[in-house]
């Protein structure tokens, strides 16, 4: 309760000493409640030719932990830089807080997205908001102004009880740390499926700009420059946060069962950093700088002086304290929020000090930088930590772990929705479109995204409801980034190469409809156990198949966080890689958007159309059915539809453009007529249920004029993009001439319907 | 009329920011012998008839507190 907690007397004295450490090898220490396997554990002994001390087993324990070292994924996260496109936009890329994407006029954009699923199950409101924070601190620490926010979210049934406890809180938690830092939320998604019941997905991402010139790096250089900890005062939270919650499945009660503590996040403080960092950085003065994240400044320490090439002597007493009974083990695992750690010429501490100052942000020297490659802790006078900082940064274990496609695949396979009775009358037709549409996973998400601000900064120029969120980065030549991201379990429990490719495709194809040319992709690979073969199976194909479909879309993955142990008991989540592509704008007026604003205008099916309900909506929602193949993936395709988009959009010949996926042609169209006001009236052809609900990729609709009608048909040509007239925009309904006809008002209602009723 | 007091608290490991928020200007007004301050909620339950302070503790848990991150007391007005 002291405000100068670091100054009080510590209540704990007899530390285990490096010294000790080599006197006693024999005693034992808690390396598997830590998380580490006999076999880490015995490694870290190889790697010191000691035992580690009480605070270098808390070291090695998070960042050899699964959240932060990849030790089961980074074998098949190398083919992202193996098989990446060659490219000349980025200007940092994997292994970086995030990557960096040149974006011309001297602008670079840095993107990246992060999972909070535990934290955001076991506390929703402060687990997700903290996740915000997190990874506003990643694109911050890259030298970047945070501008936006968005967030990809999945729950279990819309209607289950945990459900009602978990996506309010979670929803509350976002918009609460996200508006009061004055970030505008773009966009993101919102699905619901019974295999997340028990492990909600929370996938926060951030983006932020900078001139090329601004770019940070994470490296501590320059023997005797000073190591300052700035921000929040280091508290008892989320100790163990990365090496017991993230990376393990949630257990039993009783003994083992791994009790997480929950971490409070600030966003005033948050913001005071933000701009602290910012003016700092305008100073010149930053040499290398980190945020805290997992890990916290075991993590932070380990990662600048490896980053560096260099070593690190830290006080660790000086870390100033909310807490004064924490040792040093819990300082250095603690994961309180809002904490970041530079490095600064000696010369430089006054001024940097100054400007801490003024935004009221506490900074702390704690250590300096040495030449001696050795990461140095003392504690009270005695020396607790000498470490190799590569040894727990980089050389963690990496695990080739078993990886075999389950027997039940060819099951899922086999049950293919060719034997689904399709509607074919009228009145069906109808009756299921009001069902996608009325349905929590079809319906419309305001519930949640009037909860967040779309407009704060003032750069904002699409938002949900539209394919993507499209923000300006100048005012005077308008350019702007488009950001979509997608994920679809469906698709990737039947294939989970094909259906992580179909992500890829969706978000690429969403940034594209805004007229935006897809540049790079970040994701966030959430999985079940990486000790289950079946699941591992699920994740290299998942990898495989994004890493190719980069390759052959020419953009590279800039970054990303895998997150496994999503699973409740032996059961894991569908395999939901989610994936975000950025896209650049020359002129963010000349965007397309997504509804039908107008009325006379010729609706246009880009794309082709097969029976294809593999997966899909209608198959889930009708007749609680997934089975067969998903979609096909054609990426060639994808780019000539993507190429044509950009090319319409720069010559003004769309009034509107809406990406198809989730429940088809038959939601899109009804999402362009209720967001633009305007109804359409469409002549379906005579298989109208695959025309309606089939999911096909690589197919947008369009609205163009009359007159632009044949600039359009003859671009569509030229990019080998097949193109056909269903309709025309206008009327006070969704109409399908002689089968059936919605009015607006009524399918208002029912899109609308469903989140109300069931959150209130 | 029968009556409970429930005063809600963060758990003391739990991170209080708008308690220090309220120290830092507890300082500034030139309460400088202020040294932390912890905020917390105090709800006055007036009842019909009387009930167990069990089943107000379940009331508190259920509503008035996120055990998760909070702890209460009930006691009786």
């Amino acid at each position: 309760m002291s405000q100068d907690v670091a100054a009080a007397p510590r209540a704990r004295a007899a530390q285990d000493t490096v010294a000790d450490a080599a006197a006693t090898p024999e005693r034992a220490q808690p390396f598997a409640a830590l998380g580490l396997t006999a076999d880490e554990y015995a490694r870290i002994a190889r790697l010191l030719g000691r035992r580690p001390t009480d605070a270098e087993l808390a070291i090695y324990s998070v960042m050899w932990s699964e959240h932060c070292s990849y030790k089961s994924s980074r074998k098949h996260l190398r083919q992202f830089a193996d098989k990446a496109p060659a490219t000349d936009v980025l200007l940092a890329g994997i292994g970086q807080n995030a990557g960096v994407v040149d974006i011309g006029q001297g602008y670079a954009v840095t993107f990246k997205i992060e999972s909070h699923n535990h934290p955001s199950y076991v506390e929703p409101f402060q687990g997700a908001a903290t996740g915000v924070g997190g990874i506003v601190r990643d694109i911050l620490a890259m030298g970047a102004r945070p501008v936006a926010v968005m967030d990809a979210l999945r729950f279990g049934p819309a209607d289950a009880p945990d459900t009602r406890r978990v996506l309010p809180g979670v929803v509350s938690g976002i918009s609460f740390y996200g508006n009061c830092l004055g970030l505008p939320n773009i966009g993101g998604e919102l699905a619901f499926d019974p295999c997340y019941a028990g492990n909600p997905l929370v996938n926060a991402l951030c983006v932020g700009v900078l001139r090329h010139e601004d770019l940070k790096l994470a490296a501590a250089t320059g023997p005797g420059n000073q190591v300052i900890l700035f921000g929040s005062r280091t508290g008892p939270d989320g100790i163990g946060g990365a090496s017991v919650l993230a990376s393990a499945s949630f257990g039993g009660t009783g003994e083992g069962a791994k009790r997480p503590s929950v971490q409070v996040g600030d966003p005033f403080m948050e913001k005071l950093l933000v701009e602290c960092c910012l003016e700092l950085y305008r100073t010149g003065l930053v040499i290398g700088i980190q945020d805290l994240g997992a890990a916290g400044v075991a993590c932070a320490t380990t990662e600048l002086a490896a980053g560096g090439g260099t070593g690190m002597r830290v006080r660790l007493d000086s870390v100033p304290l909310r807490d004064a009974s924490l040792g040093p083990a819990e300082i250095l695992m603690s994961e309180s929020q809002e904490r970041m750690m530079a490095i600064i010429e000696p010369g430089h501490v006054p001024a940097f000090m100054d400007i801490c100052a003024k935004w009221d942000v506490q900074a702390t020297v704690i250590g300096e930088v040495t030449d001696t490659g050795r990461l140095e802790m003392s504690w009270q006078g005695v020396q607790v930590v000498d470490i190799p900082p590569g040894s727990a940064a980089d050389s963690g274990p990496v695990y080739d772990r078993p990886a075999h496609r389950p027997a039940t695949q060819d099951e899922l396979l086999a049950a293919d929705p060719g034997r689904l009775p399709l509607p074919a009358a009228g009145r069906d037709l109808r009756a299921d479109l009001l069902l996608l549409l009325g349905s929590p996973e079809g319906g419309d998400k305001t519930w949640v995204t009037e909860q967040y601000d779309h407009y704060v900064r003032g750069d904002t120029v699409l938002a949900m409801p539209h394919d993507a969120g499209l923000v300006r980065i100048d005012a005077e030549t308008g350019l702007g980034v488009a950001l979509a991201t997608d994920g679809n379990g469906r698709y990737c429990q039947l294939d989970p190469y094909a259906g992580t490719q179909l992500a890829l495709a969706e978000a690429y194809r969403n940034v594209a409809v805004t007229g935006a040319r897809p540049l790079a992709v970040t994701n966030c690979l959430n999985f079940g156990s990486p000790e289950d073969p079946a699941v591992m199976w699920q994740f290299t194909e998942a990898v495989r198949g994004l890493a190719d479909g980069c390759q052959q879309l020419g953009i590279p993955v800039t970054g990303g966080n895998v997150s496994f142990y999503n699973q409740t008991g032996g059961t894991p989540i569908q395999p939901t890689p989610v994936v975000g592509v950025l896209g650049v704008h020359d002129d963010v007026r000349c965007r397309t958007v997504s509804g039908f604003t107008a009325a006379g205008a010729s609706v246009v099916l880009l794309g082709d159309t097969r029976p294809e309900f593999g997966g899909s909506l209608w198959a889930w929602l009708r007749h609680g059915h997934l089975g067969g193949r998903p979609p096909a993936v054609d990426l060639d395709a994808e780019k000539a539809l993507a190429g044509l988009l950009a090319v319409a959009a720069a010559r003004g010949l769309l009034l509107a453009a809406h990406d198809l996926s989730d429940g088809g042609l038959a939601l899109a169209l009804a999402e362009s007529c209720l967001s633009g006001g305007t109804g359409c009236v469409i002549q379906p052809p005579a298989d109208a249920a695959v025309f309606l609900f089939s999911e096909s990729a690589g197919r947008a609709v369009v609205a163009a004029w009359p007159d632009a009608l044949p600039d359009l048909v003859s671009a569509c040509a030229a990019a080998g993009v097949s193109a056909a007239v269903i309709g025309t925009t206008g009327g006070p309904a969704l109409e399908l001439t002689g089968l059936f006809s919605v009015p607006l008002a009524d399918l208002a209602t029912a899109h609308r319907a469903a989140l109300p009723a069931l959150f209130g | 009329m029968p009556r409970f007091v429930v005063d809600v608290m963060l758990k003391p490991e739990i991170h209080d920011p708008q308690g220090e928020a309220i120290a830092g200007a507890c300082r500034r007004l030139g309460f400088g012998q202020v040294a932390g301050v912890r905020q917390g909620k105090r709800f006055e339950i007036e009842l019909t008839e009387p009930a167990s302070a069990e089943r107000i503790g379940e009331l508190a848990a259920e509503l008035l507190a996120n055990p998760v991150i909070e702890e209460f007391t009930v006691h009786p007005g």
